[in-house]
């Protein structure tokens, strides 16, 4: 019988594996790639506290469809900073973007 | 539905292991597209069909695609080395180990006020209802959000003019 704490524990290990990949990415695009996971695995635990803690209700649910929103956005911006990064420097890599960095 | 939980877990496990694992980065968009259709399985055995649907189509048919297009436009060269980690793997691999036990433990000791009722048979018309009324504001700013978002990759990816 699978319960909620299988599907909790299971977008808990999607989370810190798509945390490593933010963390640890030298390339901009491999960092989103791991935000996008995360995204992702919060995804799974609204769809699994709508279905077992509140069936009749999806509010999970629609949360989710607002995360997914949030998530194309992102990646749409993200891609074009990126796209933009590269013409003015010629390079993506996190390391070497130290811009801002005071 | 038990079978199909631990094949589609250990799929997108494995796929998203793969995703940070390799040093090719196209390999690693493949992976996550791999990684998100197992989270469309799960949404499956979940009875959310409405989402499951979303998420083929959104993330799979348009992110990992956008990202491809971004690998494409972007990475020069040789691609096997396109994908390597920093200097910070260590501490990483401390914070995640940390992040996920700590997750892990909250999520086996709390007391779940689980619910045996049967879950709707049709999500779309349930998640309409909730979008168009009681979540109409947020619905309105997300669109806001998405137009804003469009709007700012447009002008940000355009091509500068040369002074």
């Amino acid at each position: 019988m699978i319960t909620l704490t299988h599907y909790l524990v299971l977008a808990a290990v999607l989370f810190g594996i798509g945390l490593f990949g933010a963390l640890t990415k030298r390339n901009a695009i491999g960092i989103f790639m791991g935000i996008e996971l995360m995204l992702n695995a919060v995804n799974l635990n609204l769809v699994a506290f709508s279905r077992f803690i509140t069936p009749q209700v999806l509010v999970g649910q629609t949360f989710a469809v607002f995360t997914i929103v949030v998530a194309a956005a992102e990646i749409a911006v993200g891609l074009a900073i990126a796209i933009t990064l590269y013409r003015e420097r010629s390079t993506i890599n996190a390391d070497e973007l130290d811009l801002m960095k005071w | 539905m038990t079978v199909v939980f631990w094949i589609a877990a250990a799929l997108t496990v494995l796929a998203a292991l793969t995703m940070v694992g390799v040093t090719n980065l196209v390999h690693s968009a493949l992976a996550l597209a791999l990684s998100l259709l197992g989270i469309a399985v799960l949404f499956i055995l979940l009875s959310a069909d409405f989402l499951a649907a979303i998420q083929i189509l959104i993330y799979v048919g348009a992110v990992v695609v956008l990202l491809v297009f971004g690998i494409m436009l972007i990475q020069r060269g040789d691609m096997k080395e396109s994908n390597l980690p920093n200097r910070y793997v260590g501490v990483a691999t401390l914070v995640v180990l940390v992040v996920v036990g700590l997750f892990s433990w909250l999520i086996s000791t709390t007391d779940w006020q689980v619910s045996t009722a049967a879950p709707v048979p049709s999500t779309v018309e349930p998640i309409a209802r909730l979008l168009f009324t009681r979540y109409i504001i947020p619905f309105e700013v997300a669109g806001l959000l998405l137009l804003a978002a469009v709007i700012g990759a447009i002008i940000l990816a355009r091509e500068v003019k040369s002074k």
